[in-house]
Order: C-alpha cells, then structure tokens, then sequence
C-alpha cells in the first residue's frame, strides 16, 4: 500500500473527525467517527466504502485553496484504485485494465477476433439459428472457463480484502443490511434522498444513482436471461432461439435496453464531471470499461433486432467477442468495484453492530 | 463578462453587499417580491459566504416537533437563555421578533434549498434547541446562491464594497471595486449584510489592546468592516460595545484566518491550563465545557504571549472529541515541557501541587458536574479535579479564537438603518453587522444564524417594497 496516500487519507479523516459536518451524507463518516486513530486497514475500508458522491468535498469549508486541502472523494478514489491494484490476482492485470480504455479496447478486439477466428476454425458443427455460426458446446467451452476463472480470481480478491480489513463470519443481518444499501444505492442518495453533486457542481441530482441502476439492474436481468436459457437448456432440453414471450428474452431485452440506456447516460455523466474529484488516473480506464459494457448490450439488442438478417454472424462474433472480454476482464476492471462495494458495506454492517 | 459591466448603473433596484446568509436571505426574498437583486460579494467564489460557511446550526423556536427538532422550545425560554448570556444587553423587543420569526424559518429554509439533520454526534445538548445543517454553513449557502440565480440574482465575486454615499436621508450610490476596476451603482435600495470587522487586525488591535495582534480568527479573512466604518463615518447609528469581540479558546496551531470549527478544543475539563510560566490561572472545572468555551478566549488573551498550554494525562485523552492536529506527546512531564516550551521544572512543581490537591476522585464522571474537587490550591479546580500522573502525558497550546466583533449598526423591527436625524430612507442591514442590536454581549450557540435569517428575509421585503 501506498504510504504517502495512506498518510493524505489519514490527515482528511482526522479533520473531518474534528468536524462532522458531514455526517449524515453516507456510511463513510460515521465509520471514521467510531474512530480515534486510523490504522492502514481502518482507510481501506473507508476508500471502499466511498461511492464518490462528491458531496462532501462541495459542502467542505476547506477545500483548496484553503490550507487544509479537502478533497475526500479524490483521496477515497485513489486509495481505493491502489488497493484493488493490492488485492488483485494475478496482480499487475488490474494496474493494467483499472486505468486504461486503450488496454480494454484492444481486449474487446482480440475477443472480436477470437471469436471470428473460432467461428472459422470449429463452425456450426450442425448447429441451427447462432449455432449455424459457432456450435453450442464451442461456446460453452469457451465461455465456461472464461466465467470461471474471473471468479475465482475475484474469490481470491475478495479473502484478501475481507481479511485485511479484519471481517469476521457474516450474519443474516450483515447481509441484508449490506444488500438492501446496494439495491437502493443508499450512500448515493445523499442522506437526504436528493441525491448526490456529480455532473453539475453543488447541484443534487439523482442522475448518477438512477443511472448506476439502470446499468446494476440492467446487467442482472441480463444476467438472469442468460442464466435462465442455460437452465432451460440443459434441464429441460429447450435450446435457444426463444420466442419473445419467454424468460430469457423478456429478461434480456428489458435487460439490454436499460443497460444501454444506463451505460451511456454514465458516459455523459463522467464527461461532465469534475475529474479532479476522482482518481484521475483511472479515468480512461473506467469510462473504457462503461463503453465496454454498453457494447455488450448494443450488441445483444442489434443481435436480436437483427438476427434474421445477413448481418448476424458479424454481430455475434461482435457481441460473443465483447461479451468474453467482459467477462474476462470482470476482476481487473470498475466492474471489481461492485464486489468490493459489497464486501465494505458488509464489513461495515459489521462495525455497526 | 461582470454583470457590473454588463448593466448600466441604475440597472438594479436592490443592491445587496455582501453573500454570506443573511446577504442571501435577503436577495432571495427581494428576487421573489420581484426586484432585481444583485450581490456584491467581495471574496472570490470559493471563499463565498464569509462565516455563514463555517457554520453548523441555526436556534430555532418550536411549539412542538418541527423537522429534526425534537419536544417543544418556546418564545418564553428561548429568551431566558438569552438572556442568560447576554446578561441583559439586549434589545427585547428586537430579541422576541428574532425568536418568534425563527420558527417559521425552517420551512422556509427548506422551501429554499436547506436540508436538516439530526444533531451531531457529540453534540446531543443542542438536539432540542438548535437545527443542523446537513454537510454544514457551506452546503446552505450553496443552496441558496443555487436558489438565488434560479431567480435571476447576479451574483458578483470579487467585488469590495469601499463606500455608501448617504446624501440627504438616502444612499445615492454605491461605490465597488471589481478586479481592479472601479465602479459606481445606484440602486434603489441598499440592504448591508457585510459582517462585523475581526478580519482587520488593525481595528482589532486598536479596540482591544495590543494582545489582539496575537489573537487567531476562526472565519473569514473577507470581514474587514469597510462598510460599517464607511457608514459609521457618516454618522450612521451604531450600537454594541466596540472595544469588545466574541472570543474562544482554540488550538493554537489553528491557521490565522478561516481555521473554522475544527480548531475547538474540549479538553480544558479534563487538564489543568498553564501560561507560559508554567502556572495555572483559573478554574479548568468551573462548569460544562459547552459553557465555559467563550470564557476561556478572554482568559488566554490575558496571558502573557496570549497563550496557554493544556496539560493532561493518558487517562483523559479519549475523554473529548478528537482533536484536528494530535496532540503533543511526551513519555515524561519533563519531555512534554521541553517540545511545549515550557520551564520544565515550574511544569513539575503545578503539576505535583494539584496532584496533591486531589482528592477521593472516586465519583469522576466524565459528562456531568461530578464535584470532584481539589482542596487548598489556588486556583481551585472544581470538577474533574483528577491527578495528572498517568504517562503518557499530553498538550496542546490554545490561543483565542475571535469569532465576531459586536459593533454594528443599529436597526429597528424592519431592519433599517439610521442616523441620528432618523431612518435612512433606504439602506436596511442584515445579519452579523446590526446583530449587536440583539446581542451586546455574550453568544448563544446557533442564534448568529438565526438573526441573519430573520433580518435577511425581513431587509430583502423592505427593500424591495421601497424599489417599487
Ligand atoms: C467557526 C464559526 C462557527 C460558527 N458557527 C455558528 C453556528 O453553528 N450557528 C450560528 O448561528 N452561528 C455560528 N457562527 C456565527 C455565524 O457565522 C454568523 O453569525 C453568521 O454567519 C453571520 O452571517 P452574515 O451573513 O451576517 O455574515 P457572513 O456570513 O460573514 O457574510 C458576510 C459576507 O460579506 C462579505 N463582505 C465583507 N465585506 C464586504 C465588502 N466590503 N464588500 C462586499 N462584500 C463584503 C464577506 O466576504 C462575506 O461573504 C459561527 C462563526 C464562526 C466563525
Ligand atoms: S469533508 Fe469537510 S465539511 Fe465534511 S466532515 Fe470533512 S472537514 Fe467537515
Ligand atoms: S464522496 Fe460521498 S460517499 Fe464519499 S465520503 Fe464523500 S459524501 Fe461519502
């Protein structure tokens, strides 16, 4: 861990424990107020509890040019983007991808071509619909692992964050708790429920939080629709095409349409935002991985508006290529946020009680 | 481009000088009776505002559970604790409208961008009396200088104030400074809400003595009293004392200017106080540190160097809430002394006679009046009288802390000013600058704000009533 970051954290959070103003704008001030002294652990958990609502920093009465220099949201973010390089495994793989658009474009087109090339090499196999392009067990094997082995490596990750910040065994209570704040984003909502000073200075506004969930609840249901088809496949012998009324696609168009909605709106947002107030360095790499999530879905919706049409086995090595860079790229990009989002909130269901 | 570039002179029909919370009060409730408002705000945009940045809560009046506030908090008590502290100096009648108009403030607050929460940790005294502001000072007046340019106020940054011209029972003009370049304004109407003078050391040194050449200023660098000299050389009424300055004990490596709430120190109850010469020089127990907070400013400032060190011991340090900058650590009362600048033998010799001046400490009790006191020393300690023998031991230097001056101009119950021939046809003041008016002395904890507000909303229909 980065000392000099490490040290500015620990100055910001002794000022604000002298003040408190902010107490009631998230879970990240009432946690430095259980405190006296902040051990390196204590600012972890704190960075990662953070959503970067910027609140604080616009309502601070010392920020620069005054002496103290308070700037929580940025010195949160940095702290945070260094400890995720920590945890990761294989390590240098998010020191890449956490801070390069360039370095996630280039793996969304090797997917592409992975997927063009697979197409080429193995084919339909006697498959029907997007089987014709690539065969179903083609796509399992490539998909299966490269689902697998991102969670593992999160898995990994997740042990080395939950010990570092001392988490003991969850309980019910734990878990609700930390779900029921992700599911309605609560530490976006400002408190007071006007949301939080992102794309316009001080101004509230709920845009970052309603399209944070459209892209969470977005990427869930196309997640379920996936889920859904495999199950569907393999219990009960229904392959893919689906009708429209049917589960996987009700999930995965709804699904598709609102994360691409979200993803862009997101893009919008952190184009506006003041990039002074994050970690500046990551910037590339979290708007890369946005665009990377929004291809996912654009992809999936062309794939479905145009599945009938001679474009399809170029969309499908599109959305297939875009879908595997996701998917492998998971624990070394902003998507790690969310896991580590999680794990903080718990820990800090913990403390609380 | 400055809007002052932008409009011709007589372009406005109330000018409001200074954007802290009861120039914005004021402005707001102006642009809504539909004047056209601008405000000159001397400091530049990140530091507008002046002290109402600094600020955590407003004293609000309550028949019953009104928002975060909890039970009931009437007129009749609301004035006795004012009372209370300003040991009579008070204008009563001025003091009632303040108390009676706070109540309908905190809607009106809300209505205009101010949200609430529950009282700080650490702070439940005030959970009844006083309204918190979420994220503090700096996020309502953000809220309202959103609200004001929402009805078309300009706003202008950097733009002083150096001068009124008051001509025959009115001010005919308005003189300001804007990046250099000077400019001359004749609005309708004039509404001041520029502060008191504490900025300018000078003033302050000549009305203080010259101890306040050491004296910190917990806000803003901009409140140097231009306007109110300005307007005092004119002849304009003035009321409050003006040698006199609403002071508190700090950290004393607290920054000279803008060190704002942070700078407090709760430990006082918990330590014996020595000056430079290592010798105590009042009761540390006398009461409640809440209580006991302003005191101790006047206190330091009659030290020699304006100082005083805090001295206490490993059993006291989680006693009080955290300080801004950790405290100075040392191993022996010795090594304290010598990273303190003390006589490190003078140190010893008070610290062994109040250790021997301790008693049965067996009642101790952190957060109440527990008469733990110490017997045959002067001065006595009479609360939380413990000996400090427990290493490590631990200090901080405090030096006073000036928070606001009390000279101001004197207004009536419509907020306007006036001269000794009668009221200024239209110049009314807002906030810390006529809040001598209601307060000659002492402080009660939330109610600059509550003045500011009150008087603001008050100025803001009068002036726009007189545009007209
Ligand atoms: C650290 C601290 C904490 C406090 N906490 C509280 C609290 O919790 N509750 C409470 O009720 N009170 C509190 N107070 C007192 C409170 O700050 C004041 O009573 C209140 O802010 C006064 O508001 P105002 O609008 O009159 O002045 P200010 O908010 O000081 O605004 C005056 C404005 O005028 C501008 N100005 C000055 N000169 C000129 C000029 N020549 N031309 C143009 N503009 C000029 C200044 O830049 C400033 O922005 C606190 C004070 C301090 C220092
Ligand atoms: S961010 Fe600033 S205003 Fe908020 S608690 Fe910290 S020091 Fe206080
Ligand atoms: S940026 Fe938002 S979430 Fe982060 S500490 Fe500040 S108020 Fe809390």
């Amino acid at each position: 861990m980065h000392a000099d970051l490490l040290q500015e954290a620990r100055r910001q959070s002794e000022i604000c424990n002298a003040c408190r103003y902010c107490e009631s704008y998230c879970a990240v001030f009432p946690a430095i107020h259980r405190e006296r002294a902040f051990a390196d652990a204590d600012l972890t958990q704190l960075a990662n509890l953070c959503h970067n609502c910027r609140n604080c920093y616009y309502a601070c009465q010392y920020t620069a040019p005054h002496e103290f220099a308070l700037n929580l949201p940025k010195i949160l973010a940095e702290l945070r983007q260094e400890s995720w390089d920590d945890f990761a495994w294989p390590r240098g793989f998010a020191r890449l991808f956490q801070r390069s658009g360039t370095a996630i474009a280039l793996a969304a087109v090797v997917g592409l071509a992975l997927m063009i090339w697979a197409a080429r090499a193995i084919g339909p196999a006697g498959g029907e619909g997007f089987y014709a392009v690539l065969s179903h067990n083609a796509m399992v094997a490539i998909f299966a692992p490269a689902f697998l082995l991102p969670l593992a490596s999160l898995g990994v990750s997740l042990r080395r964050y939950w010990r570092h910040v001392g988490g003991r065994p969850l309980t019910r209570a734990d878990i609700l708790a930390a779900f029921g704040s992700a599911a309605r984003m609560r530490n976006l909502a400002g408190g007071h429920g006007d949301g939080c000073n992102f794309e316009d200075e001080d101004r509230f506004s709920q845009a970052r939080r309603i399209a944070h969930q459209l892209v969470m609840y977005g990427f869930l249901l196309c997640f379920a629709a996936t889920s859904v088809a495999t199950v569907m496949h393999y219990a009960f012998a229904m392959p893919a095409p689906y009708p429209l009324l049917s589960l996987p696609k009700l999930f995965g168009i709804t699904g598709g349409v609102m994360l691409a909605a979200g993803t862009g709106w997101m893009v919008a947002l952190k184009l506006r935002a003041d990039r002074a107030l994050g970690d500046a360095s990551a910037w590339g790499g979290e708007i890369g991985f946005v665009l990377l999530l929004g291809l996912v879905a654009v992809s999936g919706l062309a794939l479905y508006a145009l599945g009938q049409t001679a474009a399809m086995p170029g969309l499908l090595a599109l959305h297939l290529g875009a879908v595997l860079a996701f998917f492998l790229l998971t624990p070394f990009t902003k998507m790690a946020h969310g896991f580590y989002r999680l794990a903080a909130l718990l820990r800090e269901a913990q403390s609380r009680r | 481009m400055s809007p002052l570039d932008r409009h011709p002179a007589d372009h406005w029909d109330v000018a409001i000088i200074g954007g802290g919370n009861a120039g914005l009060c004021a402005a707001i409730t102006a642009a809504e009776a539909g004047a056209r408002v601008i405000v000159l705000e001397t400091a530049p945009k990140p530091y507008r505002g002046g002290n109402s940045r600094h600020t955590r809560n407003f004293r609000c009046m309550h028949e019953g559970p009104l928002s975060v506030l909890v039970e009931r908090y009437d007129e009749e008590e609301y004035l006795e604790d004012l009372l209370k502290v300003t040991g009579g100096r008070t204008d009563e009648g001025l003091a009632r409208l303040a108390i009676r108009s706070s109540q309908a403030c905190l809607p009106w607050m809300e209505a205009h961008g101010v949200r609430f929460q529950p009282s700080l940790s650490g702070t439940l005294s005030l959970a009844r009396t006083n309204a918190f502001f979420m994220g503090g000072g700096k996020s309502l007046v953000n809220a309202y200088y959103r609200t004001a340019e929402g009805l078309g106020v300009e706003v202008c940054y950097e733009a002083g104030v150096t001068h009124l011209e008051l001509e025959g029972g009115r001010i005919t003009r308005v003189d300001v400074t804007q990046g250099g370049q000077s400019f001359s304004l004749t609005p309708r109407a004039v509404v001041v809400a520029s502060g008191g003078f504490q900025a300018d050391l000078d003033w302050l040194t000549r009305a203080w003595g010259p101890a306040a050449k050491n004296f910190l200023i917990r806000g803003t660098p901009y409140n140097r009293g231009v306007v109110l000299a300005d307007l005092l050389a004119q002849g304009v009424e003035s009321v409050g004392d003006p040698t006199q300055c609403h002071a508190v004990a700090i950290d004393g490596r607290a920054p000279k200017f803008d060190g704002g709430i942070v700078t407090r120190l709760d430990c006082v109850p918990f330590s014996i106080v020595v000056n430079r010469d290592a010798e105590r020089f009042y009761d540390e127990g006398e009461d409640v540190w809440p209580k006991r907070y302003a005191i101790w400013g006047r206190l330091v400032a009659a030290q020699p160097d304006q100082v005083g060190h805090v001295i206490i011991d490993a059993k006291s340090l989680e006693l009080f809430m955290p300080s801004v900058f950790p405290p100075i650590r040392g191993e022996t009362l010795d090594e304290l002394a010598g990273k303190m600048g003390l006589p490190a033998d003078r140190l010893r010799a008070t610290v062994a006679a109040f250790n021997a001046a301790c008693g049965d400490t067996s009642a101790f009790h952190p957060t109440e009046l527990d008469g733990v006191a110490t017997t045959g020393i002067e001065p006595p300690k009479t609360n939380w009288a413990r000996p400090i023998d427990t290493p490590p031991f631990y200090g901080y230097a405090l030096r006073t802390g000036v928070t606001f001056t009390y000279l101001g101009l004197k207004v009536d119950a419509r907020a306007q000013c006036c001269t000794a021939s009668g009221p200024i046809e239209n110049l009314w003041a807002a906030g810390e600058t006529m809040a001598g008016s209601i307060l000659g002395q002492g402080y009660l904890a939330g109610f600059g704000m509550t003045i500011g507000t009150v008087f603001g909303r008050i100025a803001g229909q009068e002036a726009a009533a007189h545009a007209r």
